[in-house]
C-alpha cells in the first residue's frame, strides 16, 4: 500500500509537470488554433535565463523567475510577430512547418548561445516538504509547488478567458476569426496577447522543470514538450482542466507502467492507453465534442 | 495523344515522370564521368528514400487530408522488416537486386500491415487527435523494436522479446540486437533501384488519385458529409489511401536500410516524422512533383551547408522559416503574382490554355 | 505553363547540385596552418555530435583534438596536422555523410566517430576504403568487429581491420565492473540501472550481467530508461530501495546519472553508486552539488585532478581556451592524435601520402610489438589485430569533491 502511494505521488508529481506545460499548449492552440511545437524550446530559454540570473548573477530566485517570464514573453510575441503573423491566412500546416522552424532555430542558438554542456538547475524549490505516515512517504516541495502553480494558473486562466473582456475576445477569436474582426475586436494584438500569456507560462514550466529534473541542455525542452502535447491532446486539446487533468493522468500512467509492468516498454505502454483512451472518447477527456457543420 | 495531354492534371503527371527520368539519367551520367562528390554520390540511395516517403506521406495529408506524425514508424516497419529479411536470405538468394526486390516487398507488406492495424482505430478520429495516435503509433513502434531480438541459424530464425535469450545452434549470428539495431548490413540498395521504386510509387499514386477511388478520397477530404450523403463509403476508402502510403513507406524504408551500414530504431523517431511532414508541406500538399523536389533539397541541403560549420543547423532553421513565410504569406504570394505577370505576359500570349 | 517552368527549376537545381557536388573534390584548398617549410601536413579528420542532445561529448572530443593538434604544431616539427571535425547529430546516416564530406575534402587519417552507432556506421565506410581509423570514444564491439557477442557467444560482424579503439571496449567495462565489485566486496545486492535504448549502456549491462552469474554476484533489481523518459527515476530507484539494494551499477553517461543521484539523495537513499567511464564529467557540470556524488565509485582512464605534468598542462590549455573542465571525451581524443604522431615518426611520409598508404602504415605500426604509448588516459597502451586497447580500467572514488584511486 504504501509503495503504491510512494508510486502515486511520484506520478503526480511527474504529471504535474508535464500539467504545467500542457497548460500553455492548450492556450495557444484554444485560441490561435494552432500546435506550437517551439513551445517545449520557450521552457527551455526560460530555464536557462533563469539559471544564469540565479547561478551566474546572483538575483534572487523570485528576480529569477520573473525576469525568465519577462524573457519568454517577449520572445513569445517576436517570434508570433516574425514567423507566425504573416501565415494567418495560411493552411495550418504550414504554421505547423514553421513553429517546427523555429524549434530548431530556438535550440541551435541556445547552443551557440550558452554551449552544449549541461547545467545543474539550482536547487531553490529544497526544503524538506510534506512528510506522511512518518516519513515513509515524502512530497518533495517542488511537487508541492508545481501543483500549487498549476492550479493557481488553471483557475485564473479560466477566469481570464471567461470573464475579462480580453479573455471574451480571444475565445470569441479561437471561435470565428471573421466574425470577431466584425465585432471591433482586433485579432492580431489578440493572438499576440495569447502568445505573451503562453510564452510567460512557458518560463514557470522551465523553472519548475528544471527544479525537479535539473539537468539543462538545449534540447531539455523538446521531449517534455511533445510528451505535454500528448498530455494536453488526452485531456482534450484547448480545454484547460483538460491540460491539467491530461498531464496528471499521463503521469501517473508512466508511473505505473513503469513500476508494475516494465520499464523496458513503459513508453509504448503510455502510448497505447493514450490511443485506447482516444478512442472511446474521440475527443479527450473533456474536450468539446467536434460538431460538425452540414 | 493530344487530348490527353490537354487534361492538366495528366500533362502534369507526365512532366513529372519525364523529370524524374531527367534527373535520373543526369545524375547517373556525372556519376559514371566521376563528376559526383563521394558526400552526394552517398546521399543518393537515401535522397530517393525520402523521396519516396515524402510522395507516400503526400498521399495521406494531400490527398486524403489526414495530418499524420508517424510516418517513421511505417519506414521503421519497412526497414527493420526488409533488412532481417535480407540478412536471413544472404545464403539463399545470391543475385542482389532480386535480394533487394524481395526485401521492398517484405518491407511494404509488413508495413502495409501495420498500416490496417493502425488505421481501424485512426479513422474514427479527426483532425489533431488523429494526429496524435500516429505519433502514439511512432512512439510505440520504436519501443517495440527496442526490445526485440532476432537471430539466425541454420534452423531459421529466432526471436525474443524484451531479453535477449536466443540459443543458437553451430554457426548462428544475431541479426537485431535490441537497442543496437542491425549493426552489421550489407549494404544492396542502388540509386538505380531507388529511381525505379520512386517511379512505382509515381504510378501507383498516380493511377490511385485519377480512378474512381481517388475521386472518392479526394471528396472525402474536400467534404466528408457530402461524400458520405451521396453514398462513398468513408472507412473502405480512407484505409485504400492509409494502407497504400503505409505499404509505400514500408518499401522506402527498406531501401533506406539496405543503404545504410547500420540502422537503430531511434533514428525513425517522431523527428523523422516531422521531417518527412516539413517536405510535403514545403512541396505543397497533393503536388507530387513539389514533394520530389521538396525532399531531394532538403535532404541536401544541410550537407551542403557544412561549410558554416557552426552555423550550419541556425542556418537551416532559417532557411526552413524563411521558405515557409515566403511561399504561404499573403504579402509574399502577391509578391510573387506580380512578378509572375509581368514576366509571364509575353510568354501567356500565345498559349490560352496554359 | 507554371508547372513546366517548376520543373525546369527542379532540373537546374539538381544540376547545380551536382555540379557544387563535382567542383567540390578536385579544388586543390590551400592548407589551413602554416607549415614551416620542409614540413609534412596530413589532413586528419573526425565525426561527433557537434550539434543536438549529445553535443556535449562531440565537442569535447573536438576540442581535444584541437588542442593536441594545436600543441604539435606549435613544435615546428617534421609533422604538422590540419584538422577538420564534421558534425553527425549522433546520427548513423549523417555520420556516413560526414565522412564522404570529409573525404572530398580530401581526408588522410581518420579519428573516427564519438558515439557508437555512428562509429558502427562510419568503420564499415573507414574499412571498405582502407582508411586509417582510431577512435577516441565509440567503444561499441560492433566498431570493431570480430569480437564475441557475450549473450550468444556468436560472432555477429567480422573484425574490420584497419579499426582502432582509444577507449575500453564496452565488454571490457562491464566485466571489469563486475569483476572489481566482487573482488572487493562493495555490494552484497547489486542493483542495476541502464538505457536500454543506448548501445553503450546496454552493451556494458549485457557483460556485465553475464559476468555476474559466472561470479555469483547477488543482483536483486534491474530497471532501464529511455531518452524519452530520462527524467524521472522514482520508480528505479525506488525499485532498488524496496530490494535491499547495497550498490548501484549506473552504465550510462553523467547526465543521467546526474539526475538519478540527485533524487536518490531526495528519498534519503544512500546506497555505494558504481560507473563507469561515462560517469566520468559529473564533478564538472556547473551547478551540480559535488557532494551528492561523494563515494561514488567509477571506473575511469581519465583524472582531471591528477598531478602530472601532462594533464595540469592539457587542463589548463583546455580552461583557457573553451572555459570548462575538459572530460574523458576530450582527453581519449587528444591521445588519439599523439598516437598517430607518435606512430608516424620516422616513417618518412609525404604531404600526399595516399591515405590507403598511411593506413597500412600505421596499422602496421600499431599492431607492432614495438609500439607503447603514453597519453593521458593510461600508460603503456598497446594495440594488437583485435583493434582495442590494452589498458586496465582504474577504480576512481569520489572523496571531497576529486578522484581519488582505490589501489
Amino acid at each position: 500500500m504504501l509503495t503504491f502511494l510512494n508510486h502515486l505521488i511520484n506520478g503526480i508529481s511527474l504529471g504535474s509537470v508535464y500539467a504545467i506545460i500542457a497548460l500553455g499548449y492548450t492556450m495557444v492552440y484554444g485560441i490561435a488554433k494552432m500546435l506550437n511545437f517551439a513551445h517545449g524550446d520557450v521552457i527551455m530559454v526560460g530555464a536557462y535565463v533563469c539559471f544564469f540570473a540565479v547561478s551566474s548573477f546572483g538575483l534572487p530566485p523570485v528576480l529569477g523567475v520573473l525576469l525568465a517570464m519577462l524573457v519568454c514573453t517577449i520572445l513569445g510575441m517576436t517570434i508570433e510577430r516574425l514567423a507566425y503573423k504573416p501565415l494567418r491566412q495560411a493552411p495550418s500546416l504550414a504554421v505547423l512547418i514553421t513553429a517546427i522552424g523555429v524549434s530548431y532555430f530556438l535550440q541551435n542558438s541556445a547552443q551557440l548561445l550558452w554551449g552544449s554542456n549541461q547545467k545543474m538547475f539550482p536547487a531553490f524549490l529544497s526544503g524538506d516538504g510534506i512528510s506522511l505516515f512518518r516519513g515513509q512517504i515524502n512530497i518533495s516541495t517542488v511537487t508541492v509547488v508545481t501543483i500549487i502553480a498549476c492550479v493557481i494558473i488553471m483557475l485564473v486562466l479560466t477566469f481570464f478567458t471567461n470573464k475579462t473582456k480580453m479573455g471574451k475576445a480571444m475565445r470569441a477569436c479561437s471561435e470565428d476569426k471573421g466574425a470577431a474582426q466584425l465585432m471591433g475586436i482586433n485579432v492580431n494584438s489578440t493572438i499576440s496577447m495569447t502568445f505573451a500569456i503562453g510564452s510567460a507560462l512557458a518560463a514557470i514550466a522551465g523553472v519548475l522543470l528544471c527544479s525537479a529534473y535539473p539537468t539543462l541542455i538545449p534540447t531539455t525542452g523538446s521531449m517534455p514538450g511533445i510528451k505535454a502535447f500528448t498530455a494536453a491532446v488526452f485531456g482534450g486539446i484547448g480545454s484547460i482542466p483538460g491540460a491539467m487533468l491530461g498531464g496528471i493522468l499521463l503521469g501517473i500512467i508512466e508511473i505505473f507502467a513503469k513500476a508494475y509492468i516494465s520499464t523496458q516498454v513503459s513508453d509504448a505502454i503510455v502510448f497505447a492507453v493514450l490511443i485506447i483512451v482516444l478512442l472511446v472518447k474521440p475527443s479527450g477527456l473533456l474536450g468539446k465534442p467536434i460538431r460538425e457543420k452540414v | 495523344m493530344k487530348k490527353i495531354l490537354q487534361n492538366k492534371a495528366t500533362r502534369s503527371n507526365y512532366i513529372t515522370y519525364g523529370g524524374v527520368i531527367l534527373a535520373f539519367i543526369l545524375l547517373q551520367g556525372l556519376s559514371a564521368a566521376n563528376a559526383l562528390s563521394s558526400s552526394l554520390k552517398g546521399q543518393l540511395v537515401p535522397i530517393c528514400a525520402y523521396v519516396v516517403m515524402a510522395l507516400s506521406l503526400n498521399l495521406t495529408v494531400g490527398v486524403l487530408g489526414e495530418l499524420s506524425l508517424g510516418h517513421a514508424g511505417f519506414m521503421s516497419v519497412g526497414a527493420f522488416a526488409g533488412a532481417v529479411a535480407a540478412s536471413a536470405m544472404t545464403e539463399s538468394v545470391a543475385a542482389e537486386p532480386i535480394r533487394l526486390a524481395i526485401a521492398m516487398v517484405i518491407g511494404a507488406v509488413f508495413a502495409g500491415v501495420a498500416g490496417v492495424l493502425i488505421g481501424i482505430p485512426v479513422l474514427r478520429l479527426n483532425g489533431d487527435y488523429l494526429a496524435i495516435v500516429t505519433l502514439a503509433f511512432g512512439e510505440i513502434i520504436k519501443s517495440i523494436i527496442n526490445n526485440l531480438y532476432i537471430g539466425i541459424d541454420v534452423n531459421g530464425l529466432h526471436a525474443s522479446f524484451l531479453n535477449n535469450n536466443i540459443t543458437f545452434a553451430e554457426g548462428g549470428r544475431m541479426i537485431l540486437s535490441g537497442p543496437m539495431g542491425i549493426p552489421g548490413i550489407q549494404k544492396i540498395s542502388t540509386f538505380t533501384a531507388g529511381f525505379i521504386l520512386i517511379m512505382i510509387t509515381l504510378i501507383v499514386i498516380f493511377n490511385l488519385v485519377n480512378s474512381r477511388s481517388g475521386r472518392a478520397i479526394m471528396a472525402l477530404r474536400d467534404n466528408r458529409i457530402a461524400a458520405e450523403s451521396v453514398g462513398i463509403p468513408v472507412t473502405k476508402y480512407k484505409m485504400m489511401a492509409f494502407v497504400t502510403s503505409a505499404a509505400l513507406a514500408g518499401a522506402a524504408g527498406a531501401l533506406f536500410s539496405l543503404g545504410q551500414n547500420t540502422i537503430i530504431a531511434s533514428k525513425f523517431d517522431f523527428n523523422t516524422s516531422i521531417l518527412i511532414l516539413v517536405f510535403v508541406v514545403l512541396g505543397g500538399q497533393g503536388r507530387m512533383w513539389g514533394s520530389i523536389i521538396a525532399a531531394a533539397a532538403l535532404t541536401v541541403l544541410p550537407e551542403m551547408l557544412r561549410e558554416f560549420a557552426d552555423y550550419r543547423m541556425l542556418i537551416y532553421a532559417i532557411v526552413l522559416i524563411v521558405v515557409m513565410l515566403f511561399t504561404n504569406s499573403a504579402g509574399a504570394k502577391q509578391f510573387i503574382s506580380k512578378v509572375k505577370s509581368i514576366f509571364m505576359r509575353d510568354i501567356e500570349g500565345g498559349e490560352q490554355n496554359g | 505553363m507554371k508547372k513546366i517552368l517548376a520543373m525546369l527549376m527542379a532540373l537546374l537545381m539538381v544540376l547545380s547540385m551536382a555540379a557544387c557536388g563535382g567542383n567540390e573534390a578536385p579544388e586543390a584548398e590551400a592548407p589551413a596552418v602554416d607549415a614551416p617549410e620542409g614540413a609534412t601536413v596530413l589532413k586528419i579528420g573526425g565525426v561527433g555530435p557537434l550539434t543536438g542532445g549529445a553535443a556535449i561529448y562531440g565537442n569535447a572530443a573536438k576540442h581535444g583534438a584541437e588542442i593536441a593538434v594545436e600543441e604539435i604544431n606549435a613544435l615546428g616539427g617534421e609533422f604538422v596536422f590540419d584538422l577538420r571535425y564534421e558534425d553527425d547529430a549522433h546520427d548513423a546516416e549523417k555520420s556516413v555523410n560526414a565522412y564522404n564530406t570529409l573525404k572530398d575534402w580530401g581526408m588522410q587519417i581518420f579519428l573516427g566517430s564519438v558515439t557508437s552507432t555512428p562509429g558502427v556506421a562510419t568503420s564499415v565506410e573507414a574499412n571498405a576504403d582502407n582508411m586509417f581509423y582510431l577512435t577516441p570514444s565509440a567503444s561499441s564491439t560492433d566498431v570493431l568487429g570480430g569480437v564475441e557477442n557475450p549473450l550468444t557467444g556468436t560472432v555477429d560482424i567480422a573484425r574490420k581491420a584497419n579499426i582502432f579503439q582509444m577507449c575500453f571496449v564496452d565488454p571490457n567495462q562491464g566485466s571489469a565492473s563486475a569483476q572489481y565489485i566482487y573482488e572487493k566486496h562493495l555490494g552484497e545486492k547489486v542493483a542495476i540501472i541502464y538505457k536500454n535504448d543506448d548501445v553503450y549502456s546496454t552493451g556494458i549491462y549485457n557483460s556485465f550481467v553475464a559476468k555476474a552469474e559466472e561470479l555469483g554476484l547477488n543482483i536483486v533489481s534491474t530497471t532501464t530508461f529511455t531518452t524519452d523518459s530520462q527524467n524521472d527515476f522514482s520508480v528505479q530507484i525506488a525499485d532498488a530501495k524496496d530490494k535491499g539494494a547495497d550498490l548501484i551499477f549506473l552504465p550510462m553517461y553523467y547526465d543521467a546519472a546526474s539526475l538519478i543521484l540527485t533524487q536518490a539523495d531526495a528519498i534519503g537513499y544512500d546506497p555505494t553508486f558504481f560507473g563507469v567511464d561515462g560517469m566520468d564529467g559529473i564533478l564538472t557540470v556547473e551547478g551540480f552539488d559535488t557532494t551528492l556524488a561523494e563515494g561514488v565509485i567509477l571506473l575511469t582512464p581519465f583524472n582531471a585532478d591528477a598531478e602530472d605534468e601532462a594533464t595540469k598542462s592539457f587542463v589548463s590549455k583546455y580552461q583557457e581556451a573553451y572555459g570548462e573542465v575538459p572530460n574523458q571525451f576530450a582527453a581519449d581524443a587528444y591521445d588519439c592524435v599523439y598516437a598517430i604522431y607518435e606512430a608516424l615518426q620516422g616513417s618518412g611520409v609525404a604531404s600526399d601520402a595516399s591515405y590507403s598508404d598511411l593506413c597500412d602504415l600505421l596499422v602496421a605500426k600499431f599492431t607492432g610489438s614495438d609500439f607503447v604509448f603514453n597519453g593521458l588516459t593510461g600508460e603503456d597502451m598497446t594495440w594488437d589485430a583485435t583493434g582495442a586497447v590494452s589498458k586496465a580500467p582504474k577504480g576512481m572514488v569520489i572523496e571531497n569533491g576529486a578522484y581519488v584511486g582505490m589501489d
